[in-house]
């Protein structure tokens, strides 16, 4: 009799699985508004994964900022290019004959890596971890991290006004 | 088995309510907007068109749902799928009551208790544009495009004055858990209510929390992605039968949830504003005086022939429910503890939405500029502004 795998096992494969699809579709489809939906539901569920690990602040701020403002905009832009399905060219022969065989053994590298490097102990254990609400997070934000936090702030105004000038030369 | 037992108790509840408030909220709206505009309104159906949804429910139920030529089916079907359901989710973390007793089982009035309700709410409705924006999309027509990207563009604009609003009460009441917040804003008078308590700019920050909560619901004056006048219907033009009502069903539990974060985070959720030995029989009151009136313009004047039966026997109904809430109060504090609460937060969510609808029967439609305009040079600063002078107050004073 095969053992029944615990619930935390069976999550994690439900979410991972749909993560993975989702990934795929967001390469596989032909329709570029698909593509972006996959990636939503990629997003999806790994903040799902994030809440089920504890990480409550990180699981909604993903779906707040990555799946609610960013990805908005990408279907947004998509929508107003208008941006028709994409048609199936010539088979390309390169993909074939190198693509394939380098993909396999790429993946075959990853697995050879995780094995080795990655001892094989007791798998993470949902609801172990409480460190994740808001106020430690912010806690850690504004003291151990503060640096990083304010460059990376800084990082993106000077992303937003690189944008703004770059719109302006085009209008202009 | 408790939990499970009473969780599902709780959900049949919250879930019958909220189905009939979202029916009967569109009667009411029209005929409050009828009333606004010297017209009776709904009148056919039942006495004073009482039964109008119900009659709509059915009409659009056995209606032929057309799935026309050239759309993307998958997404077409898919788009008011996910209006209607990211709609009803949120209302599972609004806190309509206090933390109860009731048979030896202690469950606080609400369907979950989340710690980061809040950010929860929040990623719901950034998250809910899609179904609109992809219903545009998908229905395959330049009038449903303009109003599925009106909506995008809309929404993520004034998403942003709506969270920064939300965040000034949080500043001062130190918590993201919904009944936590309520709870905090305890004490008896209204002037312990966050809209109205101390730093002086959260109750600016209550009115831009109102202003983009009508733009969020794709209300008038901001409503846009369907107006008529340009767009025949907007995003939901192609669309027909139940897969329109999921579309009409979610710009409804939209407004009913957007009203409850309002009240629970800006107004003291189910706290009257006043003390309690007093505040109790306010409800008393005011069924019984609603009730007078009706037996008064029924019995003497009766404006229409019908008016003679019905005016009484909705009278008699007011009446007999301020003596349920009377009784309540005073004799029976068992249900008392849950009509209460649930009546002041109730009347709270009722004033909020009467001011959507008289908003609506108030205000003309803004132009698509003047939309965006007014969010990023006005409202926006104006949210910050609250938020980093809330920041100074605490930080000064706190």
């Amino acid at each position: 009799m095969i053992p029944f795998p615990n619930l935390d096992v069976l999550a994690f494969l439900v979410l991972a699985t749909f993560a993975v699809l989702c990934g795929l579709s967001v390469i596989l489809q032909k329709h570029a508004v698909a593509s972006a939906l996959s990636l939503v539901g990629v997003m999806g569920s790994l903040a799902v994964l994030y809440l089920m690990l504890g990480a409550e602040f990180l699981a909604a701020v993903q779906m707040i900022v990555y799946a609610g403002a960013i990805m908005v905009l990408f279907v947004f832009v998509i929508m107003l290019l208008n941006a028709g399905s994409e048609k199936k060219g010539p088979p390309r022969y390169f993909a074939y004959f190198v693509g394939l065989p380098a993909l396999a053994v790429f993946l075959g590298l990853i697995a050879t890596f995780i094995l080795r490097e990655m001892p094989h102990t007791a798998s993470v254990q949902f609801g172990a971890f409480t460190q994740g609400g808001p106020a430690p997070v912010g806690r850690l934000l504004f003291t151990q991290y503060l640096l990083p936090f304010e460059v990376t702030s800084l990082l993106v105004l000077i992303a937003i006004i690189g944008a703004m000038v770059l719109a302006k030369k085009e209008i202009d | 088995m408790d939990y499970f037992l009473v969780s599902l108790i709780k959900i049949a509840v919250v879930f019958g309510a909220f189905m009939t408030t979202l029916a009967y909220l569109q009667w009411i709206e029209r005929k409050v907007l009828a009333h606004i505009q010297l017209r009776l309104g709904p009148q056919r159906v039942g006495p004073h068109g009482l039964l109008q949804p119900l009659a709509d429910v059915i009409k659009l139920a056995t209606k032929e749902g057309v799935i026309p030529a050239n759309v993307n089916t998958f997404f077409y079907v898919l788009a008011p799928f996910l209006a209607v359901s990211l709609a009803l989710i949120s209302i599972s973390v609004i806190p309509f009551g206090p933390a109860i007793e009731l048979f030896g089982v202690r469950t606080n009035l609400e369907l979950a208790s989340v710690n980061i309700s809040v950010l929860l709410i929040l990623a719901i409705s950034s998250v809910g544009v899609y179904g609109i924006a992809l219903g545009g999309w998908a229905s395959n027509n330049k009038y449903s495009l303009m109003g599925g990207l009106r909506s995008s563009a809309q929404m993520i604009s004034y998403e942003l004055p709506m969270a920064i609003s939300l965040v000034t009460p949080l500043l001062v009441l130190n918590t993201l858990d919904l009944r936590q917040i309520a709870e905090r804003q305890a004490g008896g008078w209204f002037w312990n209510w966050a809209a109205f308590s101390a730093p002086p700019f959260v109750f600016f920050a209550f009115i831009v929390f109102l202003i983009a909560a009508f733009a969020e619901t794709n209300r008038i004056p901001f409503d846009l992605p369907e107006a008529e006048n340009e767009l025949v219907a907007g995003f939901h033009t192609e669309y027909s039968s139940l897969a329109f009502a999921g579309f009409f069903m979610a710009e409804y539990a939209n407004m009913v949830t957007i009203t409850c974060v309002a009240t629970t985070v800006f107004l003291g959720g189910w706290h009257p504003p006043f003390p309690a030995p007093y505040s109790n029989f306010v409800p008393t009151a005011l069924f019984w005086f609603f009730g007078a009136v009706l037996l008064f313009h029924g019995l003497m004047q009766p404006a229409r022939r019908w008016d003679r039966f019905t005016f009484p026997i909705f009278g008699i109904i007011s009446l007999g429910l301020g003596a349920i809430f009377l009784v309540a109060a005073t004799l029976l504090p068992i249900i008392g503890q849950i009509l209460l609460p649930v009546f002041w937060f109730v009347a709270k969510v009722g004033v909020l939405l009467f001011i959507f609808i008289w908003v609506r029967g108030t205000l003309p439609r803004f132009r698509y500029d003047q939309l965006m305009r007014f969010t990023w040079t006005f409202l926006f600063p104006v949210a910050l502004g609250c938020l980093l002078l809330t920041g100074l107050w605490v930080a000064i004073l706190g």
